[in-house]
């Protein structure tokens, strides 16, 4: 089954992760990665979910999706070209000895240190899902302590957008 | 000036043309109904708050605006919740307006808190807590917009005490603003052209109409096309009321309890024209053998329900109404002759029947309803075989004229709901066919009815059981009965007089043919109490995991 990444864009209200997380799990979708984030107005927010599933499975889940009022513009990004990232936080076992060793091989990843402890290492890394998963696969014998990754973020490639358009501020907000 | 924000929203329901609120007050709705009491919308206090909100569903389904109902926080707003899911699964509009805690007290499980917003959540169209008070008239102007177009549902809004009491300025917002809704009603010309092909080449068309019919008015143009295309049709229980019931195109119900002619006509047809319906497991049974020979097309103003339960050859979104007329001047009338003979052999073959015994049979009153009222009164029912001999055997004339639960199969709506259709539809007879399981979960409206002088005639199917469950287990538990039978009645006689109501208590053919015409035209409400027997089953009936055209008889 393949993975989808939809960029949908919301209404920056009170509970619209709740509606939006609320509707995939009493539908039986599964969410892969959710990443939430305002977008260039403080009025809309984007989610970047990341589903699996067949092409019906998608289909439903947008119609779905696209029933929730405060949902303004729901976009299937993996449809396109795009680019997508993701960022990760992983603290890995080092001993003093090791260090060397393994901030070489998370070199290779470009991943950069932020944090060095007497017996951890701590590391950032952006890049796309393959990317971040050969990081921790490569870190992993030493011993990962702790692993975080904010899920995925997309964008389509080129001069195409998922916003909202129109001006912003609206004139007619501030009546 | 300023306003009270409870002034406010009052103003908000008169200038939506809101004529009656269903509801039962409390502490923190205490502004609200302060409001209402210099208010002319009429305000009905019912016996508990699923009566309010199946009231205002009654209302709604009666006369096709939206129905307003309102409660306290806690127990008032939890008492609403089974009503704000039947009004969903049936795509009613309802406001339901609910008091809260103050906004400082909101998060701390104060007295009477409920977070009632996420517990509708799934249940509504759309739900708002009203923390700022400026917000109040774009939200009541969006709530009734959200409510009653598109895909009607409930809309609740939460508004807490604190709130309610703060003072803004009042000005009644002229149009709407939501930028991620915007309903589809024109159907896509393209598509509309492709049906009328299709239609032309269809040798066996079948038109399978559901509620979506009555919630765009479009009975009218059903018939219209019914005609022009000679197709037979069939409603599903929702759909009932939505085409003539003795119009000789017209197959009956279809699904779990449908008529043989409507099952076998879907297996045998060559063109499904699905018309404001949503392919429900309860009409399509096993969905491997649902119209095998069929190319579907599917018109509906949901997007989302396209496609959900059965792969679609034309999908249509829209409204049913407009859509209808666009494709109306595109047809060519053809003979069909051959597939309408074909549609009367099968009526004839499997017409409806039931055994006439020395006892009275549930089916005969319904016959003998029908023969009283001629489709000139509003039949409310309540959950269960009577609910399904009501959808056989009343062949309802006008649309709107039946007002019963489909996809909660709630038990208690009939009486409630009673209330709200006897309101919307002044002078017109209210008949509410119960069963004695049902009337029992909501029988307090009793006191409600009598209060408002509401003319309401309440037939009770009094089997002595939880029929539908016991026929469930006749089949399905090999006649292990349990927890089906009442081994205890009220004197439902005695529980009429109690309230000042006329009671009647038939135990045969002969007693209800004597009586029921003159129960049903003495002016005021009556309980009309029928003895029937407990092993009666609604037939024909579709075995789990069978198509629709393999029901078997149970009768
Ligand atoms: C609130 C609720 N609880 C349980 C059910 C399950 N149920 C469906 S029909 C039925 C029996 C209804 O009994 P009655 O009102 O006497 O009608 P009858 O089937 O006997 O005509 C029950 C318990 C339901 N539909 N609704
Ligand atoms: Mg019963």
């Amino acid at each position: 089954m393949e993975k989808h990444t939809l960029s949908v864009l919301v209404e920056n209200n009170p509970g619209v992760l709740t509606r939006v997380a609320g509707l995939f799990a009493r539908r039986g979708f599964n969410i892969d990665s959710l990443a939430v984030g305002r977008t260039d107005r403080s009025d809309v927010s984007r989610m970047t979910i990341v589903v699996e599933g067949d092409k019906a499975l998608i289909e439903q889940v947008t119609k779905q999706l696209h029933k929730l009022i405060d949902v303004i513009k729901i976009s299937n990004i993996t449809e396109d070209e795009y680019v997508d990232r993701e960022l990760v936080m992983v603290k890995v076992a080092a001993e003093p000895s090791q260090r060397v060793e393994i901030i070489n091989i998370a070199g290779i990843f470009r991943a950069r240190v932020v944090d060095l402890g007497r017996k951890t290492l701590t590391f950032e890394c952006t890049g796309t899902e393959g990317k971040i998963t050969a990081l921790e696969e490569s870190l992993r014998p030493y011993g990962i302590k702790e692993l975080v990754r904010t899920g995925k973020i997309a964008m389509l490639r080129g001069s195409k957008a998922v916003s909202v358009g129109g001006p912003w501020p609206r004139e007619s907000d501030e009546e | 000036m300023e306003i009270k924000v409870a002034d406010a929203l009052v103003q908000c329901l008169e200038r939506e043309n809101v004529e009656v609120i269903f509801g039962y007050p409390g502490g923190a709705i205490l502004p609200v109904y302060d409001s209402l009491y210099h208010s002319k919308i009429r305000h009905v206090l019912v016996r508990h708050e699923q009566g309010a909100v199946h009231a205002a569903d009654g209302y709604a389904r009666v006369t096709g605006k939206v129905g307003v109902c309102v409660a306290t926080s806690g127990p008032g707003a939890t008492n609403l919740v089974t009503g704000i899911a039947n009004a969903y699964m049936d795509s009613i509009p309802l406001v339901i307006l609910t008091g809260q805690v103050s906004t400082s007290q909101i998060g701390t499980d104060s007295f009477q808190e409920v977070d009632i917003t996420g517990i509708t959540m799934p249940i509504t169209k759309h739900n708002y807590l009203l923390k700022d008070p400026l917000k109040l008239t774009a939200i009541i102007k969006n709530a009734f917009h959200i409510a009653s177009s598109g895909r009607p549902g409930p809309v609740l809004i939460d508004i807490p005490r604190d709130v309610a009491n703060m003072t803004i300025p009042f000005k009644y917002p002229s149009n709407v603003r939501l930028r991620g809704y915007k309903p589809t009603y024109k159907g896509h010309p393209s598509k509309i052209k492709e049906i009328a092909a299709l239609i032309g080449k269809a040798k066996r068309p079948v038109i399978y109409a559901g509620g979506g019919i009555l919630s765009s008015n479009a009975s009218g143009e059903l018939l219209q096309f019914a005609e022009a295309i000679s197709a037979p049709v069939t409603n599903t229980f929702m759909g009932l009321s939505g085409f003539p019931g003795e119009h000789p195109l017209f197959l009956g119900m279809l699904g779990l309890h449908g008529t043989r002619s409507a099952n076998m006509a879907i297996s045998e047809c060559d063109l499904l024209i699905g018309l404001g319906a949503r392919f429900d497991d309860r009409v399509v049974g096993n969905i491997n053998k649902f119209a095998q020979q069929a190319t579907v097309i599917h018109v509906d103003i949901d997007p989302a329900e396209i496609g959900k339960i059965i792969p679609t050859n034309v999908p249509l979104v829209g409204d049913v109404k407009q859509i209808l007329n666009s494709l109306l001047p595109l047809i060519e009338k053809i003979d069909r002759s051959k597939w309408l003979e074909r549609i009367g052999e099968l009526k004839g073959q499997y017409p409806l029947t039931y055994c006439r015994g020395e006892v009275l049979k549930p089916q005969f009153v319904i016959e003998l309803l029908w023969n009283c009222t001629k489709g000139e009164a509003i039949i409310v029912t309540d959950v269960g075989q009577h609910q399904m001999w009501v959808a056989q055997y009343y062949p309802f004339k006008h649309p709107r004229t039946l007002v019963s639960s489909g996809g909660l199969g709630c038990m208690g709506f009939g009486l409630p709901a009673a209330l709200g259709a006897s309101l919307a539809a002044p002078g017109k007879p209210v008949v509410l066919v119960t069963g004695d399981g049902s009337i029992q979960m909501t029988m307090q409206e009793l006191g409600t009815m009598m209060e408002q002088g509401l003319a309401i005639k309440i037939i009770i199917l009094n089997n002595y059981a939880l029929g539908m469950v016991r026929q469930l287990q006749e089949f399905y538990c090999e006649g292990r009965y349990m927890s089906v039978n009442f081994k205890f009645h009220p004197d439902f006689e005695m529980l009429a007089k109690a309230y000042g109501i006329p009671g009647y208590t038939f135990r045969t053919e002969e007693e209800v043919m004597n009586h029921l015409p003159e129960a049903l035209a003495k002016p005021g409400p009556a309980i009309i109490n029928c003895i029937v027997p407990v092993d009666e089953n609604v037939s024909p009936m579709v075995m789990a995991g069978q198509g629709i055209h393999e029901a078997i008889d149970c009768g």
